[in-house]
């Protein structure tokens, strides 16, 4: 109900000042003839000319490589020059490629452990700063999803120095709050330890851009639904389950699936903070950078193809199940 | 009789505050690592007595990288391919939610379909087809492959459908062809939503590393995530001229968000919370 009041006057405004642009428009082409063939013509074939120029590239950088990965990861390639048709067997390798698993394992590990840290913590300080008492809401706001400004790439770079054994503000942090941690956790070159590095990082990184979307969410959720509830002797924990969890079931499954899909896509993290690497025994391998070594290091861009599309179905796949499971299609018409 | 603080609030603000301090940290510890000594940088957990403050590492980045360059290149390519971007998608936006026309629906799924798809499974032929095209390591090979965001015209669609049909028509009587109706009446009334997608577009590439890290060979093109990787191989050891020039790639992107700060969060929530 707020983010209506809030939303409305300012839509008023907008269509005033377009009401004027409109006269002060219409004031130039008074002077034409108002129904020729052109301007019936126009009308006509405008929606199709506004969408020309993104079909064309949609089409060509969009469609085309989309269809065409699909045959090309039916050849194998030495660079984008030298094919040779290979039907299948590039999937059949992959079934049986060691490291092309290794690099599903971590991704799959990854993906799970952050986005079970993630959301939740997300959803939690959603609802802690929705709070009606809350004062300092905007600066919190801001600090928890401060980290999404810095983009991956500079994440990585900075986290790799924070990360640092011995001196690195992570292990002292560490070490300050439980002096059995020893100094020098070696994060990114102990296989055991880049994972939980990676996670780490990434939970930095997002549970504030996650926490927007269940904050917008929860602002959506009809207050007398609470006062309802309370009025029916329900406490907070099952407020949570009967009001607050289906109020925002749409935009907390929006967040699950797309959270998912970003953590089966890790690259740049691991990439950057591993030296261009998968690091110790492949612990922070992922499919992207594994698909990367192959179609760009080493040139194989149909196997690179075949990693693609595996990629991509098995994310389809646990989208549909997140779906299936969260029942985004019992009640329709979401 | 005052009513009793509920025991809950206190501990509410200290796992607010503490989580928000631990949010910040990283970011305050960068600011403070560009200003301290290599002998400094572990010795001071944050930032060092006033008179320890050096420009040392800022100095030393731009001796060991033409930063001024990376910078130039990477504005350049974010601000084209953010004006691109918006041109094409509120225009495809406006055509999507303001006319009926034949094949919509078709252009509409399709649309939706490669949303699914990641955008690594295209990247290998995206190669193969730019190499043909002669745009391997050029600027066009980074921007015409982004030139159009199908997330970009969703949105746009989404903003444009809450336009009064009567002011399109309004102005369609007062002899307006269809392209002005766009310019001068869709456009001006989207303001919010051009602030909030030029911001998310602008950081979209800014950040963006894996395709410009395919197309890009030469060094005097390189954007900053992939000149400032290049600088982490070769001077590995060198973490406060690492870290003046993560603080310096970021600030941009950073200045924007505070100037476009409200628009963007209803950006980027209009289409999940609409659903």
């Amino acid at each position: 109900m707020s983010t209506q009041d809030k939303v409305e006057p300012t839509q008023d405004k907008s269509v005033a000042s377009a009401n004027a642009v409109v006269r002060r428009a219409s004031d130039h082409v008074d002077d034409t003839p108002p129904r020729s063939r052109w301007f019936a013509l126009q009308h006509r074939y405008a929606p199709y000319l506004f969408l020309l120029p993104f079909l064309i590239i949609f089409a060509t950088f969009g469609i085309y490589p989309i269809v065409k990965s699909l045959i090309l990861s039916l050849y194998a390639t030495n660079g984008p020059k030298d094919q040779i048709f290979v039907g299948l067997s590039n999937f059949r390798f992959l079934l049986s490629d060691p490291e092309f698993h290794t690099a599903v394992w971590n991704t799959a590990v990854f993906a799970f452990w952050s986005v079970f840290l993630q959301l939740p913590l997300a959803l939690g300080l959603a609802m802690l700063l929705s709070a009606k008492w809350l004062k300092g809401r905007e600066f919190l706001r801001l600090a928890f999803f401060s980290p999404h400004l810095v983009g991956q790439a500079f994440v990585a770079v900075l986290f790799m120095v924070l990360f640092v054994p011995q001196y690195g503000l992570i292990n002292n942090g560490l070490h300050a709050v439980s002096p059995q941690i020893p100094l020098d956790m070696k994060w990114l070159s102990e296989a055991g330890l880049v994972m939980p590095a990676l996670v780490l990082t990434s939970l930095w990184m997002y549970v504030g851009f996650n926490m927007i979307y269940f904050l917008a969410a929860l602002q959506a959720v009809d207050r007398e639904l609470y006062e309802a509830a309370m009025v029916d002797g329900a406490n907070a924990w099952h407020q949570f389950w009967a009001v607050t969890l289906p109020g925002i079931r749409p935009v907390a499954v929006f967040v699950l699936v797309t959270a998912t899909i970003g953590s089966f896509q890790l690259f740049e993290l691991p990439f950057i903070m591993l030296n261009n690497g998968g690091g110790p025994n492949n612990a922070g391998l992922t499919i992207v950078m594994y698909l990367y070594r192959t179609g760009f290091e080493t040139g194989d861009l149909g196997y690179a193809s075949a990693i693609g599309w595996t990629l991509a179905l098995g994310v389809m796949a646990i989208s549909l199940i997140q779906m299936r499971l969260t029942g985004v299609w019992k009640r329709g018409g979401e | 009789m005052t009513r009793a603080i509920h025991p809950g609030r206190p501990i509410a603000y200290v796992l607010l505050f503490a989580i928000a301090a631990l949010t910040l940290v990283p970011l305050i510890w960068l600011i403070a690592a560009t200003v301290k000594g290599p002998d400094d940088l572990f010795h001071y957990s944050f930032f060092p007595p006033l008179n320890r403050f050096t420009a040392h590492n800022y100095q030393e980045l731009f001796s060991k990288m033409p930063f001024f360059r990376h910078l130039a290149n990477s504005t350049f390519i974010a601000s084209t391919t953010v004006v691109v971007q918006l041109f094409f998608s509120s225009l495809a936006g406006f055509a999507l939610a303001k006319y009926n026309f034949k094949g919509k629906n078709a252009v509409m799924i399709l649309m939706l379909g490669t949303m699914m798809i990641p955008g690594q499974v295209v990247m290998a032929p995206l190669y193969e087809l730019i190499y043909r095209l002669g745009l391997v390591d050029t600027y066009p090979g980074l921007i015409i492959p982004g030139a159009v965001s199908v997330f970009g015209i969703f949105l746009f669609r989404q903003a444009i459908l809450q336009v009064p049909n009567e002011l399109l028509d309004a102005a369609r009587i007062d002899g307006c062809s269809e392209f002005r109706i766009y310019w001068d009446v869709v456009m001006p009334v989207s303001r919010p939503m051009i602030g909030a997608f030029c911001l998310i577009s602008f950081m979209g590439t800014w950040n963006s590393f894996l395709w410009p890290q395919i197309i890009l060979h030469n060094n005097a093109r390189f954007t900053l995530p992939i000149a400032l990787n290049q600088l982490v191989g070769l001077y590995q050891q060198s973490y406060g001229m690492l870290m003046a020039g993560t603080l310096l790639s970021v600030l941009p992107v950073i200045i924007l968000f505070m100037l476009l700060q409200k628009e963007f969060v209803a950006g980027l929530t209009a289409g999940a919370v609409k659903g």
